[in-house]
C-alpha cells in the first residue's frame, strides 16, 4: 500500500506547489513549523470566496474563475431526463413573436422568427415563422391522404406509408412570406429585424419530388399547364403553380431538419416550392389537381396581389427576388462598446444562388465585399460576415445581395419608383440600420 | 427459372436500385374512386369549371348572413373589427369599366374584398371551402349560392330580388367592379421572369450622402414591448431597454387562475367581441357578471351559452357557438366572467 502511494507522485508532492525550495529543505530538515504556516497561507487564498468580488478581482482574478460554479462541483442530470430536448433556460428571449396590432385574430395571423439571434442558415424548427389562415391543426398521419386528380391518366390516392416508401430527396431551401417586410413599404413601421424580416426561415426538407408523383399518375403533357395545391385544414388553402415550376424542384415534403414537419409547419405533409413565396408552400397538403388554366383562388386574387400605382393588381406574383439583411447589429440592439465587431446577416434569392453580398457602413456611399459562409446553395439562405471596427461615430449599416442571374437587390427608392408604396407584397429593398454614438441601433430608411 | 438466373436477376435489381431512383412505375398508391374525388375536389375556377348545381337568393342569403356571418363581418359586410371589410368602396362607374378607379394613385382607401374581386368564382369557392370561420365546409351548395348572392347585393352588384345559380353567376361576372383590374404582365410569376428594377453594384462614392427619410417615432419605441427581453443578455449586443422593468408582482399575477382565464379568452377569440369593461360586438364581461350577480346557479347557463352560442339576451347580435372549447375550458371562462373578469 505504502509503495503504491509513493508511486503516485502527484499526491505526495502536492505541498511542494506552495513551498519554496528553502521551505522544502527546511521541512526535510525537520522544521515542521514552516509547513504549518505555509498551509495557513494557502487556505487564506482559497477563502477568496468570502471576499468582495471586486477585491478578489483586484487581488487574484475573476470570481467566475476563482470560485468554481455549481456546474463544476455537482453531479449533472442523467441522459434522457428531457426525452425531447429543449433550449437552455437562459435562451427564453429568442422566441417567435407577433407584431402587435398587425392582425386581430390569432388563428389568422403571423408570428415572426427571431432572426436577430440566429446563427448559420438553418432555422430551428421551433422558431420557424408561422402564418396560418384558419388556425393550425395537428393532423393524424394515419388518417392523412394525398389525392392527385384532374388532367391525369389515373387519379390516385396516397397514404403516408406510400409517400414515405417513394424515392426521396433532402434539400435546404428558404421560405419567405410574400408579405415579409410588407409593413415597411411606406415608411419605417417596426423596430427590429424580427418584425421587418422575420417571416423568413430555412430548413432541410425531405420528401418526394412532385415530378415523381405527377409521372406516377400520368399527367397530361399537352394540356396540363398548371397545378393546384390544396390543404386539409379548415381553410383548405389553395394556390396555382405553373407545371414547369412543379416539375422542376417542387417537393411533397414530410421531413424538416431531420425530423417530421412540425404541426405549425404542415405536419405530416406540405408542399415545398423553392424560390416561391410561402403561401404556395401549402401545409397539411391533401390534394394536387392538374389543370389547363390557373385557378384564381382567394389567396391569388384577393390577397397576395400587388397593387401598382396605376390601380391594377399584379396577380400570381410569386417569386421572391434577391434580398439580404444584416441580423447583427440590427434594429433594437445596443453595441456593448467600441472596437471590433463581425457584421453578420442573411442573403437569399428565389431565382438561384447568392453570388455576392456587399456591406456599407455609410448608408450606401461606399461598399465592401462580405465573406459568404458555406454552404452557398440555390434558393437557400446564405450567411455572410464582414469585419467592422466601430469608432463610436454614427453609422448606417446596409447589405446588398447579388444573385447568380446578376440581379442586384434594389434600394427602397428604386422599388417605390416602379411599384409605389401600396403593394404590401414582395418588398426586397436594401435594409438600413442606423448606429447612434450611444451604440443603439435603429431601423431607418434612407433616400 | 434456374437458381443461377434468379440470383443474377436479384443482383441486377440491387445494382439498378442503387443508381437509379425508379425502375419503372413504383406501383404505390391506388386509384381514387369517383366518390372520393367528388368529396374533395371542391374548387371552382374562374371559367366556372367545378361549379356545383344549385341556387340561392339574396333574401335566403340574408338569413344565413345574420345567423352565421354577421358576427364577424358586420351587418353590411363593413366590419373592420376582425377581418378587412368585404363590401363598399366601388361606384356604378366602376361596374361599367370593370376597373375600380379609387385604386389608382397615392391615396388608396382601405381596400374591401369587392374592390379587388376580379372573378366571382373566387368568392363562391372561398365561402364554400372555408366559411363560416369556426365551421368551414358546413354550408350546403344552395347556401353558398345564397351567401355569395348576399355579399354581391351588399356591394350593389345585384338587387334584392336576385337569385344566383349556375347560369346567372355568368352574368354577374360581367358586372364585377374590378373584373378588369388584374395584370399578369410582370416578372414575378416565373423564375425566368424579367425583374422590374435594375440596381447597379457601385462600390465607391456612390450617389449623395445618405439622408434619413424615415425612422420610428419616439412614441412607438415600446410598441413591440421591451426589446431588451427579445435579445440575448450576452454576446456582442444587448436589446435596447424600451420599457421600464416590470414590478416583481407581475410574475405572481401571470400564473394566477384569473390570468390564465384571460389568456384562454384571448386565445379563443372571445376578446374580439367582448371587452373586459367595454362592449364591442357583444356585452363586456363585467356587464355579464353584473347581470348574474348573486346567482351562482347561472354558471351552467353561461357555460352552455359559451359552448352552444345564443341570441336575444343582449340585443340582436347572435353569439356563435364556441364548440372548439372543451367543457372544462368553458366552465373556467364562465367562472372567471361571473367572478368579475378580474
Amino acid at each position: 500500500m505504502a509503495e503504491s502511494l509513493k508511486r503516485r507522485g502527484a499526491i505526495v508532492r502536492a505541498p511542494e506547489n506552495f513551498l519554496s525550495g528553502d521551505q522544502i529543505a527546511a521541512v526535510g530538515a525537520g522544521r515542521r513549523d514552516f509547513l504549518r504556516q505555509a498551509m495557513i497561507a494557502a487556505a487564506a487564498v482559497g477563502a477568496g470566496a468570502a471576499m468582495p468580488a471586486r477585491a478578489a478581482e483586484a487581488s487574484a482574478g475573476d470570481p467566475d474563475i476563482l470560485n468554481l460554479p455549481p456546474w463544476s462541483t455537482t453531479l449533472g442530470k442523467p441522459v434522457a431526463s428531457t426525452p425531447y430536448g429543449s433550449p437552455s433556460k437562459f435562451e427564453t428571449n429568442l422566441v417567435r413573436r407577433e407584431s402587435p396590432g398587425l392582425t386581430r385574430v390569432g388563428a389568422s395571423s403571423v408570428s415572426f422568427a427571431p432572426l436577430q439571434g440566429l446563427f448559420g442558415i438553418i432555422t430551428p424548427s421551433g422558431l420557424h415563422f408561422e402564418r396560418h389562415h384558419q388556425g393550425w391543426q395537428d393532423v393524424d398521419p394515419a388518417r392523412h391522404r394525398l389525392m392527385i386528380n384532374g388532367l391525369v391518366g389515373t387519379p390516385k390516392v396516397y397514404t403516408m406509408d406510400d409517400l414515405m416508401r417513394l424515392p426521396s430527396v433532402s434539400r435546404i431551401h428558404f421560405i419567405e412570406c410574400g408579405a415579409n417586410s410588407g409593413m415597411e413599404w411606406g415608411n419605417v413601421a417596426v423596430p427590429t429585424v424580427q418584425y421587418t424580416h422575420g417571416m423568413l426561415s430555412c430548413s432541410e426538407f425531405t420528401g418526394v419530388p412532385l415530378s415523381v408523383l405527377l409521372e406516377d399518375c400520368g399527367y397530361e403533357r399537352s394540356d396540363g399547364h398548371y397545378v393546384l395545391a390544396e390543404g386539409a385544414d379548415g381553410s383548405s388553402m389553395t394556390r396555382t403553380i405553373p407545371i414547369d415550376n412543379a416539375l422542376d424542384d417542387v417537393i411533397v415534403a414530410y421531413g424538416q431538419n431531420g425530423e417530421m414537419l412540425r404541426p405549425e409547419n404542415g405536419y405530416p405533409l406540405r408542399l415545398v416550392v423553392p424560390g416561391v413565396q410561402g403561401v404556395s408552400w401549402v401545409k397539411w397538403l391533401r390534394r394536387i389537381e392538374i389543370g389547363d388554366q390557373p385557378y384564381g383562388t382567394k389567396d391569388e386574387s384577393l390577397h397576395y396581389v400587388d397593387l401598382m400605382p396605376d390601380g391594377t393588381h399584379r396577380q400570381y406574383s410569386s417569386i421572391q427576388e434577391a434580398k439580404s439583411v444584416i441580423t447583427t447589429p440590427s434594429g433594437g440592439q445596443q453595441l456593448v462598446g467600441q472596437g471590433y465587431y463581425t457584421v453578420t446577416g442573411l442573403a437569399w434569392s428565389g431565382r438561384g444562388a447568392i453570388r455576392r453580398v456587399d456591406v456599407s457602413a455609410d448608408g450606401g456611399r461606399n461598399w465592401r465585399r462580405a465573406k459568404l459562409e458555406t454552404p452557398v446553395l440555390s434558393k437557400a439562405l446564405t450567411r455572410f460576415n464582414i469585419d467592422w471596427e466601430w469608432d463610436g461615430a454614427p453609422a448606417i449599416l446596409q447589405s446588398r445581395a447579388i444573385d447568380d442571374t446578376g440581379y442586384v437587390q434594389p434600394t427602397m427608392p428604386q422599388l417605390r419608383a416602379v411599384r409605389g408604396s401600396k403593394s404590401i407584397y414582395h418588398n426586397n429593398a436594401i435594409q438600413s440600420w442606423a448606429v447612434a454614438p450611444s451604440g443603439e441601433v435603429s431601423n431607418v430608411q434612407v433616400g | 427459372m434456374s437458381r443461377l438466373v434468379k440470383r443474377g436477376a436479384l443482383a441486377i435489381g440491387l445494382a439498378a436500385a442503387a443508381v437509379s431512383p425508379l425502375l419503372g412505375a413504383p406501383n404505390l398508391g391506388r386509384p381514387a374512386t369517383p366518390a372520393e374525388i367528388a368529396a374533395w375536389d371542391i374548387d371552382v375556377r374562374p371559367d366556372f369549371k367545378g361549379l356545383p348545381a344549385g341556387s340561392g337568393s339574396v333574401m335566403q342569403g340574408q338569413d344565413i348572413w345574420e345567423a352565421q356571418c354577421e358576427s364577424c363581418h358586420g351587418t353590411f359586410g363593413e366590419s373592420n373589427e376582425w377581418f378587412t371589410p368585404l363590401a363598399g368602396g366601388t361606384t356604378a362607374a366602376d361596374q361599367k369599366t370593370g376597373h375600380v378607379k379609387s385604386l389608382a394613385g397615392p391615396d388608396v382607401p382601405q381596400r374591401t374584398t369587392l374592390m379587388k374581386l376580379s372573378t366571382v368564382s373566387t368568392l363562391f369557392d372561398y365561402i364554400r371551402r372555408a366559411m363560416p370561420w369556426t365551421a368551414p365546409k358546413s354550408l350546403s351548395d344552395d347556401e353558398v349560392y345564397a351567401v355569395t348572392a348576399y355579399v354581391l347585393y351588399l356591394n350593389d352588384v345585384v338587387d334584392d330580388a336576385f337569385v344566383l345559380d349556375q347560369d346567372t353567376i355568368r352574368e354577374v361576372q360581367g358586372r364585377l367592379p374590378n373584373r378588369n383590374g388584374m395584370s399578369r404582365k410582370h416578372g414575378l410569376w416565373l423564375a425566368s421572369g424579367k425583374p422590374d428594377t435594375a440596381n447597379k453594384a457601385c462600390m465607391r462614392n456612390c450617389g449623395d450622402e445618405a439622408n434619413v427619410t424615415s425612422s420610428l417615432p419616439d412614441y412607438a419605441r415600446d410598441a413591440h414591448g421591451n426589446l431588451a427581453d427579445q435579445n440575448r443578455t450576452f454576446g456582442p449586443v444587448r436589446g435596447v431597454q424600451t420599457v421600464a422593468p416590470a414590478p416583481a408582482t407581475d410574475a405572481a399575477t401571470a400564473s394566477s387562475p384569473a390570468a390564465s382565464a384571460l389568456l384562454l379568452a384571448q386565445d379563443n377569440g372571445c376578446t374580439g367581441c367582448h371587452g373586459v369593461d367595454e362592449q364591442i360586438l357583444g356585452p363586456s364581461f363585467r356587464e355579464v357578471a353584473k347581470r348574474y350577480e348573486g346567482k351562482p346557479e347561472s354558471i351552467g347557463k353561461l357555460t352552455r351559452t359559451i359552448l352552444q352560442g345564443g341570441s336575444g339576451n343582449w340585443g340582436e347580435m347572435p353569439m356563435p357557438a364556441q364548440d372548439h372549447l372543451d367543457d372544462a375550458q368553458a366552465d373556467a371562462l364562465a367562472q372567471w366572467i361571473l367572478d368579475g373578469a378580474q
